[in-house]
């Protein structure tokens, strides 16, 4: 989901370089860059210096003949005060320190980067990254009571997700901010770099056009570069939201999403699965969201791809051994799990027939796995994001269970042999917490009266568990109080959303502003909670907290301690020795 | 965003068939001065799919004559507000903020006779006008519509 906090936290933080008198350098200090992997080197002058004077150098060399790139120098460079240095698409091709001055004039600023190599060679045959988006602890605990159960204080049994050899807290924070978005966060994983919020496959300069800023490579870009890999990307939200789109974009925007969609054409990953249809249909077919007529179903199918628009379709294209699937199961998201499987709601009238996550991933393995030169790809359990900010519990919990089984496929694949480097994380941490459990037995009819803490929390009563993990029965006397440290006014009543996800708030008839959602004040027990969030959010937000990530095969015992996540990347590329 | 209802119980529109009929979809013959046709969210598509919808003969066959239609009002883009969207539910999300990237695909953008105050998203509003269809992108935000109602006032539904 788009924060419009977000957003604003990042056009405070672009107004507030602009008072900066120092140069500014891209890839900034203390990046670690992937030897031989392409970045654009852009150096801003303030002042607007004449190109003539300006000086960049590496290592105290010419910084063009190093690259081996032909700079472009442009004064006043989108009529801004600055003289912009580009040396596009260049790498270093050997690991170490890198030292880069850039000199205008008594001015002068030096960053440092660590480029570094892989020295060991391959180790992992395929890479396959989990990401739960939002993915906090308290969804791993929340999801492993539900679907494991406990008794005396010991759980029925592991989550696929845990039971993992390796494992480190990793920071999620931003060049900008410490609270970061899912757009920032993937490219962290894809790229190696950090960048700010909003952006994928950029660092965020100050170039007015979303597409303009100095690019890194993903490692979708790199593994199509430079090897026979397949790639697969699959999610349940939209294909050309943040987290899919990270795999191959290049925006400050990630909202760009028709700019997106023709990064994956150019990109080509092998399979490629989500929601989000409207992007690809040509403007003159109603239902279409593109300013062009350009039909990327049909483009796709013409470079080669067999598109899908049903799990029946897809099964089909997998079990017909198709090389290139293309999957669209729905407009929007696709439907999370307790909607798709129990209540059927949503948009699961309209689209009966999708495939959940794990039926993604089997397929996706299925047809990357034939490739002899192994596989990347990237699985999204997107919605536990998404039901977080709709402080909708039981949905968010779902939709971990599923990310679960999804990796349980996805080890039950890997247990063969030992060449598949599997590693689970969120992207951001969201503000949720376990408190007790809402027990309809305790006198009264509001939440407050409802909740039990400590001894009177006991254990929850959720019906008994279905083959796949899932509580046959959420609407129960005893539920886990899962809460959410952030919100926007709403109305609650400490019960399961039966019809429908949670929608808290809704624009006031003042501009910028949310206000409850009468809808819910009506429901027995319900009572305003006044919201802890700035009047213009809509919903709970992300936090700063760091996340756990767990990790098994070749390559995974790099893990270990607190990490950054751009460490993700550094794991990855080791593993598959992508370094010249 | 949507519950509920399903889009296909209505008669299927056959894609060759609605070609045929985009040929005259921007406008169809204005009738005289007659009651509004009664439009409802579940009734405004024949078929509603992954690869694209078809309006439903009931919006085929009123384009240009006067329609109501309920549903939410979502926030528009400037607060001088001659154009919203109409939605079938309460929108959380304010995607107008930043792009039409996060809208449900089954909205109906709203053009107003004249600049009127507007309400909170909570709000159900019948709003009344001439009704449009066919892709249109607006000149000044840049958002792309296919189905409109025109020329149109709103009111609080009871
Ligand atoms: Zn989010």
């Amino acid at each position: 989901m788009l924060l419009r906090t977000a957003l604003l936290a990042a056009t405070v933080a672009a107004g507030f370089s602009g008072i900066a008198s120092a140069q500014t350098i891209y890839p900034i200090d203390r990046a670690e860059i992937l030897a031989g992997a392409k970045f654009d080197l852009k150096v801003e002058f303030p002042g607007a210096p004449a190109a003539g004077s300006v000086k960049v150098t590496i290592d105290g060399r010419d910084a063009a003949e190093v690259l081996g790139a032909k700079p472009v120098i442009v004064e006043k460079e989108d009529g801004g005060d600055l003289t912009a240095y580009w040396l596009r698409d260049v790498s270093v091709a050997k690991a170490g320190r890198v030292e880069v001055t850039a000199t205008a004039g008594d001015k002068s600023k030096k960053v440092a980067w660590e480029v570094y190599g892989t020295p060991k060679g391959r180790v992992a045959k395929n890479v396959i990254l989990f990401i739960g988006d939002g993915l906090s602890v308290a969804h791993r605990t929340a999801a492993r009571i539900m679907s494991k159960g406990i008794v005396e204080g010991r759980y029925g049994g592991e989550l696929a997700i845990d039971d993992m050899p390796a494992m480190a807290l990793i920071s999620t924070a931003g060049t900008d901010s410490i609270v970061t978005d899912s757009a920032n966060a993937m490219s962290a994983y894809t790229t190696g770099h950090k960048s700010c919020v909003n952006a994928l496959g950029v660092y965020c300069a100050k170039n007015k056009n979303t597409l303009d800023h100095p690019k890194v490579e993903t490692i979708g870009d790199l593994l199509k570069r430079k090897t026979k890999m397949a790639v697969g990307v699959v999610t349940n939200s939209e294909i050309e939201d943040a987290t899919p789109a990270g795999v191959v974009a290049h925006t400050r925007k990630r909202s760009d999403y028709n700019d997106i969609v023709k990064m994956f054409f150019d990109v080509k990953p092998d399979v490629i699965m989500g929601g989000g249809s409207p992007f690809f249909l040509a403007k003159t077919t109603p239902g279409s969201k593109r300013a062009d007529d350009v039909d990327y179903i049909k483009k796709f199918e013409e470079a080669g791809y067999t598109f899908v628009s049903t799990k029946t379709e897809m099964n089909k294209a997998v079990a017909d051994g198709k090389g290139k699937i293309l999957g669209l199961y729905n407009t929007g998201n696709v439907d999370g799990a307790l909607d798709l499987k129990y209540l059927k709601k949503g948009t699961v009238s309209k689209f009966p027939d999708q495939p959940d996550v794990v039926d993604e991933t089997r397929a996706a393995i299925a047809t990357l796995s034939k490739n002899p030169d192994g596989f990347f790809l990237m699985v999204e359990s997107a919605r536990i994001d998404k039901y977080s900010h709709s402080l909708d519990a039981e949905r968010a919990i779902f939709d971990t269970i599923m990310l679960d089984n999804a990796v349980k496929v996805a080890k039950d694949f890997a247990a063969e042999k030992n060449d598949t480097l599997i590693i689970v994380v969120g992207d951001h941490t969201h503000g949720v917490t376990i408190l007790g459990t809402y027990d309809d037995d305790r006198p009264g009819q509001t939440p407050r009266e409802k909740l039990g803490t400590y001894a009177d929390a006991a254990v929850p009563n959720y019906g008994p568990v279905d083959a796949e993990g899932y509580p046959t029965n959420i609407d129960v006397s005893k539920r886990m109080a899962f809460t959410f440290a952030s919100y926007p006014d709403h109305c609650y009543n400490a019960k399961p959303y039966l019809d429908g996800e949670f929608v808290p708030a809704v624009a006031g008839a003042t501009k910028g502003t949310y206000v409850e959602n009468p809808k819910n004040c009506d429901r027995p027990g319900a009572v305003h909670v006044t919201g802890n969030l700035p009047f213009d959010a809509n919903s709970g937000v992300h936090s700063g907290d760091d996340e756990v990530l767990t990790a098994i095969g070749p390559g995974s015992e790099m893990f270990r301690g607190h990490k950054p996540n751009t460490f993700v990347f550094r794991v990855m590329t080791t593993a598959l020795g992508l370094a010249q | 965003m949507v519950t509920g209802s399903d889009g296909r119980s209505e008669t299927t529109v056959s894609r060759r068939w609605f070609t045929a009929a985009g040929l005259s979809l921007f406008w169809a013959a204005p009738s005289r001065a007659a009651d509004p046709v009664i439009l409802t969210f579940d009734r405004l598509y024949g078929s509603f799919g992954v690869r694209g919808l078809t309006f439903s003969d009931l919006v085929l066959g009123n384009l240009g004559r006067p329609v109501t239609l309920t549903g939410y009002m979502a926030p528009p883009l400037k607060a001088e507000a001659s154009f919203f969207v109409l939605t079938r539910e309460p929108m959380a999300i304010c995607p107008f903020c930043q792009s039409d990237a996060d809208w449900p695909v089954d909205i109906v953008v709203v053009r107003m006779r004249a600049e009127t105050p507007l309400v909170s998203a909570g709000t159900r509003v019948t709003v009344t006008g001439t009704l449009e269809a066919g892709s249109k992108t607006d000149p000044d935000t840049g958002f792309v519509s296919q189905l409109r109602i025109v020329d149109a006032d709103f009111r609080r539904a009871g």
